[in-house]
């Protein structure tokens, strides 16, 4: 594998070498009523065999960030700055000839909706099949016996003869085992994982993210994995990016984020979910207002209208400037280290039962 | 585990004093399936609720259960008589309502309300605000103290929302805005009980325990029963004093909060709280137990025989094939917590010295691993 040459200060968050690098990452829509910030100054990193989690509520640039990685975004209408290095090459300037050599074979993805990304007119097997011949060059015959194998291996019975059906034969599960066949037959270096559970009931939800994961031991792909369920990312991702109006308001391994977050967001999304072992009798307690509109973002940091510790930064800070992420563990929030540390502990950890 | 049984005890609420506001028996829909050409003929038909037995007492929250397609929407519309029964009772307040016509319904009806899991749909995009919450007083000749106004006023500052908002449109709110039009909706005619159908889950995660809990005050502060439909089980605990798990069409396991979530007995009520996804906030190591089912839920079209659940249960016998389980409070259950199971497991959700792992791909992949 090539070696990245990286300046100072864009490293991981955990040291180590960096698979996937995106630096300030802009993507804009314009669209009738203006333009869209759909993701405003991105940076992340992945690593090899790790899984990178974005959570964060709709619309709050999830997808969009990582159709951009993959160059899915029509040039038309969508405009696209920063930095995305996969493995050493850059692809925010890369042709789009370049980008489908490399969709479907180092980097794969699986969609929450498996029903768009397969098509009704060709048989699961065949569009398991195909793409590893592109990408291969194998034969028909070694392509075939190449995806029976991997519908076996996400657990479809009787793989041999279920290859020959249509996606509407499938069920839910099936189908969503079926695109992970897809994404790994070509044992990709980086899988993105959209919400790929999200229309599965939960029983099923468990098998596939167990799946996934066990998966992912045996091809060594790092994944991101992107959802709005705070559960999921805690049983799949290492690392954990919290996105808020097209931005990260926080960083840090799965752990630090989830038993000591430090963004008023990140506290907000907790408090305001009920867990299976809370304490009923403690009442929610729910972010206030509305996500924000990305047409007209709020100044400053774009999570004051529905913050409640503006008043503990003082002055207008959090109405007039924009905080940064650190880079490595840390939240884009004025509070300072030590006010994080103890309203998180004095006023949200008692709440969260 | 013994099977041995303990005489049914009947359903009720946790204190046991408050009568029964609903009760419900046996409730059946069958929906047919006609195929055939050129006449169509009745070919077969989806089972999606097959001898339902629930009750709510007056100013319960029960909660309803189980994964997609299992019948919990039907179950929802056939009390609130959007749907015809195929079989079966329902009694609310003491009367039949089963196959009540709809002049005999027009007093239950208003007394019942529904709130649906789609706020974008679920409210006419040509009616302003008031127009929405006003129409069910309007239609039922309801005159409120002071006025239909006013009341319209009172309802949208209870959930929450500015009675500016009186002459705006529905596409003007946001998700949760919009939910709060249907709650002061469903509120305008003072009902009894309220079926909600997954009002929470079109909603944004930052957005749902706002619904939540004005769900709940609602239910508190006004004494309105809720059946509360979802598939959000940490939600439905919060919300539920007693809970009914379906699977394909049937209740298997009934009973209060406590009961269903810490002494499970039923397999699938086992796996169901097994596979959601906790975060883990402390140090302590996960020590839940872990169970992976095999594929998905059948088609109610043909439920599989005796027990629905056997085909994917791990504790299956013969005798599952052929005698379908009565729901019955079989032995070491507390009262009022009933199980339809023959080989039951026992009353914990703790680890197990195992995991069972029925899912082949997952059971080859872990043994590799080993
Ligand atoms: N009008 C209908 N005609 C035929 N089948 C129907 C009809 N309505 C529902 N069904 C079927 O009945 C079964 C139960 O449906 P229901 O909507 O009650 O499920 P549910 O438990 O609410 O599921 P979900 O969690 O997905 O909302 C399903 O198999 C469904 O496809
Ligand atoms: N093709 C497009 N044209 C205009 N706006 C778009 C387009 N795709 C996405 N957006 C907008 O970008 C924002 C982020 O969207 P998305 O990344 O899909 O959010 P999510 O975090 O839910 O995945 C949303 O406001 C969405 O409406
Ligand atoms: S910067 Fe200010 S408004 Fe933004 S999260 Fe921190 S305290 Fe809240
Ligand atoms: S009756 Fe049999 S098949 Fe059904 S849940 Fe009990 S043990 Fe499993
Ligand atoms: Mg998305
Ligand atoms: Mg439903």
């Amino acid at each position: 594998m090539t070696t990245l040459t990286k300046t100072e200060g864009e490293r991981a968050p955990s040291g180590s070498e960096a698979f996937l690098s995106v630096r300030d990452l802009r993507v804009r829509f314009s669209t009738e009523d203006g333009i869209v910030k759909a993701v405003d100054g991105l940076s992340f990193d992945v690593e090899r065999g790790k899984t990178l989690g974005i959570v964060g509520e709709s619309g709050s640039g999830k997808s969009v960030t990582n159709l951009t990685v993959l160059g899915l975004h029509n040039p038309q209408t969508s405009t696209v700055e920063g930095e995305i290095v996969l493995d050493g090459k850059e692809l925010v300037t890369a042709t789009e000839k370049e980008m489908e050599k490399l969709r479907g074979n180092k980097v794969a993805m699986i969609f929450q909706d498996p029903l768009t990304a397969l098509s009704p007119y060709y048989t699961v097997g065949r569009q398991i099949a195909e793409p590893f011949m592109k990408h291969t060059g194998a034969s028909k015959k070694e392509a075939k016996a190449r995806a029976i194998e991997m519908l076996d291996k996400v657990g479809i019975p009787q793989p041999a003869m279920r290859f020959n059906d249509y996606p509407h034969q499938f069920s839910g599960g099936m189908r969503q085992r079926a695109m992970i066949a897809m994404a790994l037959i070509c044992d990709p270096d980086l899988l993105i994982a959209d919400e790929p559970t999200t229309a599965l009931d939960v029983t099923v939800q468990a098998q596939i993210l167990d799946l996934l994961k066990d998966l992912q031991q045996e091809f060594g792909s790092a994944i991101i994995f992107i959802t709005h369920d705070l559960g999921v990312i805690s049983k799949m991702a290492d690392d954990l990016l919290v996105m808020y109006s097209g931005r990260a308001v926080e960083r840090g391994t799965v752990r630090e984020v989830l038993r000591a977050p430090q963004h008023p967001y990140t506290w907000g999304l907790l408090s305001s979910m009920p867990r299976l072992g809370g304490d009923t009798a403690q009442a929610l307690t729910p972010i206030p207002g509305t996500p924000p509109s990305l047409l007209n973002p709020p100044t400053g940091c774009p999570f004051h209208p529905r913050c409640g510790f503006t008043s503990e930064v003082g002055g207008t800070r959090c109405t007039d400037e924009r905080p940064q992420l650190p880079d490595g563990r840390g939240a884009a929030c004025h509070l300072d280290g030590e006010q994080k540390q103890t309203l998180f502990i004095e006023q949200i950890k008692p709440r969260l039962g | 585990m013994s099977d041995k049984l303990t005489l049914p005890k009947p359903q009720g609420p946790v204190d046991g004093a408050a009568e029964p506001l609903l009760s419900v028996e046996g409730l059946t829909k069958h929906f047919p399936i006609y195929g055939g050409f050129p006449i169509k003929r009745k070919v077969g038909a989806v089972q999606a609720v097959d001898g339902v037995d629930l009750t709510v007492g007056v100013g319960e929250s029960v909660g309803l259960v189980g994964e997609s397609g299992c019948g919990k929407s039907t179950t929802g519309r056939l009390i609130t008589r959007l749907l015809e029964p195929t079989a079966g009772r329902i009694t609310y307040s003491g009367q039949d309502i089963s196959h009540a016509s709809r002049r005999q319904l027009a007093p239950v009806r208003s007394e019942i309300q529904m709130i649906f899991q789609d706020p974008y749909s679920s409210l006419n995009p040509r009616q302003t605000v008031g127009t929405i919450i006003k129409s069910p007083m309007e239609v039922n000749g309801i005159k409120p103290k002071g006025g239909i106004e006013k009341r319209v006023h009172e309802l949208l500052e209870l959930v929450g929302l500015n009675p500016e908002h009186y002459n705006r449109f529905p596409h003007e709110f946001s998700g949760g805005q919009r939910q709060r039009i249907g709650v002061a909706r469903a509120l305008s005619l003072n009902p009894k009980l309220i079926v909600a159908d997954e009002p929470v889950s079109a909603l944004d995660v930052s957005i749902q325990a706002q619904v939540v809990n004005l769900l709940q005050k609602v239910q508190e502060e006004m004494g309105i029963a809720f059946l509360f439909i979802a598939h959000d089980l940490a939600i439905v605990r919060h919300f539920s004093q007693r809970l009914a798990v379906m699977y394909l069409g049937k209740v298997v396991e009934v009973g209060d909060r406590d009961s269903i979530y810490n002494r499970p007995r039923h397999p699938y009520t086992h796996a169901l709280l097994s596979a959601v996804p906790e975060v883990t906030l402390d140090d302590e190591t996960e020590d839940r137990e872990r169970i992976r089912l095999a594929g998905d839920v059948p088609s109610p079209i043909h439920p599989p025989s005796g027990c629905r659940f056997r085909t994917r249960c791990w504790k299956a016998q013969d005798k599952c094939a052929t005698e379908e389980p009565p729901l019955i409070q079989i032995s070491g259950n507390r009262d009022n917590h009933l199980t339809a199971c023959h080989f039951p497991e026992d009353p914990t959700t703790e680890a197990r010295a195992e995991d069972v792992v029925l899912d082949p791909a997952l059971a080859a992949l872990e043994k590799e691993a080993e």
